[in-house]
């Protein structure tokens, strides 16, 4: 918004030149224009080389390690790492440059090889044939060589190398039909237009012999938008200027289609077509559980830090004495000794901050991103999102946010399409009142549409008669269907006769396909456009023929289309058709009260209504018409706008016909799905362009509104009543007192909101004014927050993002969730936490930007309810646990400290160091985070409400994380007091039996070391084993298989004198440690004793206040404690 | 035709594992199975806790310090640091047979061998008898890597800080001084004698240490540590090996003899001893304690009441908390019968 207003200002005060800042020229066939014309600059563009790659053969290791390292947590390893190689630290840097290297290197090898397949689909783009017209020749070249000005031949179902301009086609009317499947998703065949003044060319000589340059805009990523002009040089006249819009644009990524071939010069190659401009990525959404993750590691670095500070400030204050200091038996070498004492305290405080670092664990980034990557799996394999119909599945766009899935409060949906099938059946017409209902079936026997007609009304008048017939004509006109196959015209006619569907329609909209449809039922039949000349067959199975002279598209601003034709009998007329409040305004006779009341009566139905008007155009009108047409369509610069102009200069003055309405029946289960989201505690808001009563029907069939629900309105007819302020006010008042009642009585009424956009925008702005007349938007918040269901019709797009960004920023910050299916629910899935879109009717373009993709709106349930529940327990879960069983791991080497003389010393050898968290505890938490299902899914699905067991982040909330954070001291002080009060002053001896006969060994710090990490091993195993409701073989397996491997790990890690190592300290510390019966009894002590207050604690809190999700576990009957 | 196959193509494969249904044994923590699986380990535990804590009470130890600092004390003669090659005797009585076999250890209080500049202060592979590491010991053996240029062997801290006091027991029987015999054998690791230390395979052993000194601190060169047994020298002797097991904690004990041999196989008949003690070891200037133990172990090692006590602990612990389960059940309701 900002840009553009920064760059009108600019160009205000630049005029003249502004123009062709923004513009480029392209020169056909790189041909110079005549002398006289502009001068010839020739102008660089990047060649046809799609490049998506990121990196090269040769920059790839440093641009890698540059992208891995700018990571925080990386670069904090490789600090440490770095720390480590410089100063003398207690651990070896292979502890932590071993992990480090071993993420590094697996992330490198991702990202490596999808560059490598990235590669490899640029070069079998890049180096695919094209053919180019060189010096009235055909010429193949391979794709990358295109220049910008080349003339490109593209043959049928071949792909567009670049973006091209239509100069000719093989058609003789200079069309071509594409898909854009590849693009946008949109499977029907779309017309693309010559410019008149080149259609004809046929041969690759007569192309060749063009004279003429583009002005265009620079590229931008807009798929459905460019602008530009052509610019015909003949015969030493002046040049002739035609206008250029989307409509002439070939897209790169398009297939041409049903036209044998085209020639066409390209405007925009390589990384500047439209579809490589498009492939930016979005920006990054952020997870809560990714907040409070790094939260809480910023916790445990300040506790990192502070535990590196205090000892090594107890280090000098205990070494004050120098006796402890430098005892005679271990002195100083000279270099220490001569060192300065800051420069020594700092270099304790670094090798501490090293021995200490693992309680930031490298592996839970790992961790965390497989943990999303593998389980965004089960949402794709999810057998019950898949559509038989669609022959898809969910997709998942991004991993980053399952667990956000479980989070929702706020569900924005959009209706049509999204609620409702969008397939659409025309149901009736009224024609000044009049209704026509097509039975194309009645008692099974098939009557023509013409009788049914006749069994409303048999007795057209005149005048009646003359109104009909134009109505008809206007639906089978007023369109911009496409017929799929065209077949002959006694096939249809023997095919309605038979009431068979036999033509195929398509559109992008389908409420056209279904009025077309309709017609044909009523006996009128749209055939085809040929050579700008519409067909249709009349009830009389006579072709009528129209001549099209001017479409005027639909846009969602006005909401309404046009057409201007030619009847045969040389008449000029205009057929107009929109929603009500677009062409009520501008009609000037006809039968409105009557229309007004069947529409009204039909949209409370929850039916979509469209009004159908027209105009005569006397031969003046007509040029007039052309006149602003043209002018606006050869404007380079807002030319949108000045189309819309011309558009209402021209859309005015109507004669009402009648109106239509479609049936958009509701998606299966929708309502199902809405009371259930409504059940887990979110409020479900649904966001439509459609109009207020239809918008209500919808919601009251969905079950948004139930009959007790009191509806709130704030709409455009309230505010003109009162004043804005006075509605909010009252609205709030309701809100309030009822809200106090409701505490009192037990049933509470809910509440639905109905807003308007025009309403919403007044809300919104009044705030933006400031100070005035009181802050609207929190009145209307607070209202909001009142109401179980809001309804926001005639919502403009850029309005849903706004609505969901005003949630998103209220004082609780919910999470929100949008779902739509349609370009216009872009933004609000763009703006929203997490954006969901449907693989609807209305393209792809919903899908393709959102978060996740599901086939129907029913499978937001389980989506929801489901999968995001079960992600978010398992993540939130993963996290606690990473931080518990670090502190469990690295508190015992800070209490070591104390019994060491503060010397660094490592409680675990160098080997458990590395491997605790890369091996020995790291599968059972990411196969735990995978499968865990603390219920099952039938209970979760039968039981909506346990979603509000985990609203508001609720498992990673501070109490919460103190909690484990205290589990993982309190274990970690019985570990090392555990094993401390067994070798202190005791005899802790093994009878070594196994070695030889009889036996009293002693045991040194590297056995005590190894005693207290098996215990830590085995506790937290087993803490997680604890927490695992769902054992299936996989957890069986992981659990007792790594407890299993770090068994066999130490048998071996002591068992062999490992050449490589330069010293041998864990020789057969292992087996000496467990041939003592002592050291096995205090394992089975400290594990027993570390686990006990987890498990007292999770039966007290299940036995005196069960949470809803406790409840709802299975379990086994009480039976009675035997004394 | 090609839609059909795209069907199938995208459809998920219906298994267990994609549609997360495996089969799960679900267990839950109620009170049905916590509360007698709670009173179960409970009365385990204090099974173990009592024969723990029987077993250690037999256990027979009898504790000295022999440091000096009292003036009454026997060494507190030979603690003063300028006297030289002072032996101090420790008299004491035992009043009952101290069951054999017999462990006596010495111990040193205040002393950290977990420092970690020193319990690095070694050369693995010099002391597995690489003559390389003879001429050139690893550098952290610093600052007793050489003396000059001339390399030390065993070099590093805790080579050099061994352990050297030597002790002699008589048992008075008749006013006459009976030696009890010592049997200083197979008290190191098996492993530490038999593979990891080795001497380097040079006869005789002395030639192996030519152009090295001893470590500054030692009175004997390390082939010549054990004059009575050829083969307790060098690397492998039983002392030097119980020495280089650091200790985990700065108050320690560590094994020095046995006592199996001929009358004193069944135990330490009641009567007076003496000790004879060599003092030579200096701990004073870092507030020290030197000591002597006797001690006979059972089968679950040395004396340890700690271990019998938590089990009994924990135990009853279990028991307590299977009693509040209990009630708290009975109060709430038992929710899970609902």
């Amino acid at each position: 918004m900002d840009f553009t207003q920064l760059r009108n200002i600019i160009s205000r005060y630049c005029v003249g030149e502004e123009i062709w800042v923004d513009s480029r020229t392209v020169y056909i066939g790189h041909k110079e224009p005549p002398p006289g014309a502009e001068a010839y600059i020739p102008q660089r563009y990047p060649d046809n080389r799609i490049v998506s790659s990121k990196y090269t053969f040769w920059n790839f290791i440093p641009k890698n390690l540059f992208e891995q390292f700018r990571r925080i947590a990386n670069f904090y390893f490789l600090v440490i790492f770095l720390v480590q190689l410089i100063i003398d630290t207690p651990t070896s840097p292979v502890t932590s440059g071993l992990p480090l290297f071993f993420v590094i290197t697996v992330t490198a090898i991702k990202q490596g090889y999808e560059d490598w397949l990235r590669h490899k689909a640029d070069c079998s783009i890049n180096e695919c044939p094209v053919d180019v017209v060189q010096q009235g020749k055909v010429v193949r070249t391979q794709s990358h060589k295109l220049r910008v000005g080349d003339i490109v031949v593209v043959r049928e179902d071949e792909t567009f190398p670049c973006d091209l301009i239509l100069l000719s086609s093989s058609r003789h009317d200079g069309t071509c039909y594409v898909t854009t499947t590849s693009l946008d998703g949109e499977s029907s065949h779309k017309t693309y237009y010559a410019v008149q003044d080149t259609l004809a060319f046929r041969t690759e000589q007569e192309v060749d012999s063009l004279h003429a340059t583009i002005e265009c805009e620079q590229p931008q990523p807009d798929l459905y938008k460019f602008v530009g002009r052509i610019n015909i040089y003949k015969d030493k006249e002046e040049p002739v200027a035609r206008p250029l819009g989307a409509e002439n644009l070939l897209l790169r990524g398009a297939t041409l289609k049903n036209t044998q071939h085209i020639y066409a010069v390209a405007v925009y190659t390589g990384m500047e077509t439209k579809m490589a401009l498009n492939y930016q990525s979005k920006s990054q959404k952020r997870s809560a559980v990714e907040k409070s993750m790094n939260a809480f590691l910023i916790v445990y670095l300040f506790i990192l830090i502070s535990k590196a500070v205090i000892n090594t400030v107890l280090k000098y204050a205990w070494q004050w004495s120098p006796d402890r200091d430098e005892p005679w038996y271990n002195h100083r070498t000279e270099n220490e000794r001569q060192r300065h004492v800051v420069i020594r305290a700092f270099t304790d405080f670094l090798a501490f901050m090293v021995l200490f670092n693992y309680i930031i664990p490298v592996s839970m980034y790992v961790t965390v991103e497989m943990q999303k990557f593998l389980g965004s799996y089960f949402i794709t394999w999810d057998e019950e999102m898949f559509d038989e119909e669609l022959g898809e599945g969910a997709q998942v766009n991004t991993s980053d946010l399952n667990e956000e899935l479980g989070q929702v409060e706020y569900v924005f949906t959009d209706k049509t399409g999204t609620l409702t099938e969008n397939n659409m059946e025309f149901i009736e017409c009224c024609v000044d009142g009049n209704v026509y209902i097509p039975h194309a079936i009645c008692n099974g026997q098939i009557l023509s549409a013409a009788s049914s007609i006749d069994m409303i009304d048999s007795s057209p008048g005149g005048y009646r008669r003359e109104h009909e017939d134009l109505f008809f004509r206007a639906l089978c006109l007023c369109h911009t269907v496409q017929v799929k196959e065209e077949e002959t015209v006694e096939s249809i006619k023997r095919g309605i006769h038979q009431g068979k569907p036999t033509s195929f329609y398509i559109s992008s909209s389908p409420d056209e396909v279904a009025l077309v449809e309709g017609m044909k039922r009523l006996g009128y039949t749209y055939l085809r456009l040929k050579d700008n000349y519409m067909e249709i067959l009349n009830k009389d199975d006579e072709i009528e023929r129209f001549e099209l002279l001017h479409v005027l598209n639909f846009d969602s601003v006005r909401r309404r289309m046009s057409v201007i034709v030619k009847s045969s009998s040389g008449e000029y007329l205009l057929f107009c058709k929109g929603a009500d409040s677009s062409i009520f305004p501008r009609v000037v006779s006809g039968k409105v009260e009557q229309v007004k009341a069947r529409v009204e009566l039909n949209a409370v139905e929850g039916l979509r209504t469209l009004c159908v008007a027209y105009r005569k155009l006397s031969e003046s009108d007509y040029q007039e018409a052309c006149h602003h047409l043209n002018e606006a369509k050869l404007a380079l610069q807002d030319r949108e706008q000045r189309l819309a102009q011309a558009y209402d200069i021209i859309e005015r003055d109507f004669v009402l016909l009648g109106a239509t309405a479609v049936e958009d029946r509701l998606q299966e289960k929708a309502a199902d799905t809405i009371e259930s989201l409504h059940k887990a505690g979110m409020k479900v808001w649904v966001l439509t362009g459609d109009k207020m009563e239809t918008a209500a029907a919808t919601c009251y069939a969905s079950k948004l509104f139930r009959r007790s629900t009191q509806i709130l309105e704030l709409t455009k007819k309230r505010t003109e009543e009162q004043s804005l302020h006075d509605v909010l006010f009252e609205l709030n008042r309701t809100v309030i007192r009822q809200r106090s009642m409701s505490g009192l009585s037990v049933d509470c009424l809910d509440f639905g909101l109905i807003i308007d956009g025009a309403t919403l925008s007044a809300v919104l702005k009044a705030n933006q004014e400031g100070a005035g007349s009181g802050n609207y938007r929190e009145i209307f918040l607070d209202i909001c927050r009142n109401c179980s269901a809001v309804l926001c019709c005639r919502m403009a797009p850029l309005q849903k993002a706004q609505i969901v960004k005003l949630i998103k920023a209220s004082k609780e910050h919910p999470i929100t969730l949008a779902i739509g299916d349609g370009a216009n629910d872009v933004s609000m899935i763009l703006e929203a936490h997490v954006g969901i879109g449907i693989m609807g009717k209305e393209g792809r373009q919903a899908a393709r930007n959102s978060d996740y993709a599901i086939p129907k709106f029913k499978h937001l349930k389980k989506m929801l309810l489901i999968h995001g529940h079960y992600y978010y327990i398992r993540i939130a879960e993963l996290v606690q646990y990473f931080f518990y069983k670090n502190v469990c791991f690295i508190f015992p080497q800070f209490l070591y400290q104390f019994f060491c003389g503060f010397s660094q010393q490592p409680l675990y050898d160098t080997a458990y160091l590395t491997l605790y968290n890369i091996s020995f505890t790291s599968l059972p938490i990411l196969l735990y985070s995978l499968v865990e299902q603390h219920v099952t899914i039938e209970t979760l699905k039968r039981d909506p409400s346990l979603y509000r067991g985990i609203s508001k982040n609720s498992l990673l909330r501070w109490p919460v994380f103190l909690y484990w954070t205290c589990l993982g001291v309190f274990d970690a002080v019985i570990f090392f007091f555990g094993a401390y009060f067994l070798f202190d002053n005791t005899t802790f001896t093994s009878n070594g039996q196994l070695m030889t006969t009889n036996t009293q060994m002693m045991f040194g710090n590297w056995t005590f070391g190894t005693l207290v990490f098996t215990v830590l091993v085995f506790t937290v195993t087993l803490k997680l084993a604890l927490d695992t409701h769902h054992w299936t073989w996989i957890n069986h397996f992981v659990i007792w298989g790594s407890l299993l491997f770090y068994v066999i790990f130490s048998l071996l890690w002591g068992g062999i004198i490992w050449p490589f190592l330069n010293y041998q300290r864990m020789y057969y510390v292992f087996m000496q440690m467990l041939s003592s019966g002592p050291a096995w009894l205090s394992i089975i002590l400290l594990i027993t004793v570390s686990l006990l207050p987890d498990v007292i604690k999770k039966v007290l809190c299940r036995a005196m206040c069960p949470t809803a999700i406790e409840r709802a576990q299975p379990h086994l009957p009480v039976k009675q404690a035997p004394p | 035709m090609v839609k059909q196959e795209r069907e199938i193509g995208n459809r998920p494969d219906n298994t267990a594992f994609t549609q997360q249904r495996l089969p799960a044994w679900q267990p839950m923590l109620s009170a049905g199975i916590v509360i007698p699986g709670f009173v179960l380990i409970g009365l385990a535990f204090i099974g173990i806790g009592v024969a723990l804590f029987v077993t250690s009470r037999s256990i027979q130890v009898l504790e000295m310090d022999y440091t000096g600092v009292e003036p009454t004390s026997p060494c507190f003669r030979c603690s003063d640091p300028d006297v030289k090659n002072c032996v101090c005797n420790l008299a004491f009585n035992i009043d009952t047979l101290f069951k054999g076999p017999v462990f006596f250890y010495y111990g040193l209080s205040n002393y950290f061998q977990n420092y970690r500049k020193y319990s690095v202060s070694k050369d693995d592979d010099q002391l597995s008898g690489d003559l390389d590491n003879f001429e050139s010991p690893s550098d952290t053996c610093s600052p007793y890597e050489t003396v000059g240029s001339v390399p030390i062997v065993p070099c590093g801290s805790i080579a050099n800080s061994m352990f050297n006091d030597t002790f002699k027991l008589y048992q008075i029987v008749n006013g006459n001084e009976k030696l009890v015999p010592f049997d200083g054998k197979g008290i190191a690791w098996w492993t530490d004698y038999n593979v990891k230390y080795r001497n380097p395979s040079v006869t005789p052993l002395k030639n192996a240490f030519n152009n090295t000194v001893k470590p500054i601190s030692w009175p004997k060169p390390a082939y010549e540590l054990d004059t009575s047994d050829a083969a307790n020298n060098g690397f492998i002797n039983q002392d030097f090996l119980v020495w280089m097991r650091t200790a985990a904690l700065p108050d320690f004990r560590k094994l020095y003899r046995r006592i199996t041999e001929g009358d004193y196989a069944k135990g330490l008949p009641a009567g007076n001893y003496t000790l004879k003690i060599a003092y030579n070891y200096p701990v004073l200037s870092f507030q020290g304690r030197k000591m002597v133990v006797f001690s006979n172990v059972s089968w679950m090692g040395g004396k340890n009441e700690f271990l019998g006590i938590a089990y009994l602990v924990v135990g009853s612990m279990c028991v307590f908390m299977s009693i509040v389960m209990l009630i708290v059940y009975a109060k709430f309701k038992f929710p899970e019968e609902d």
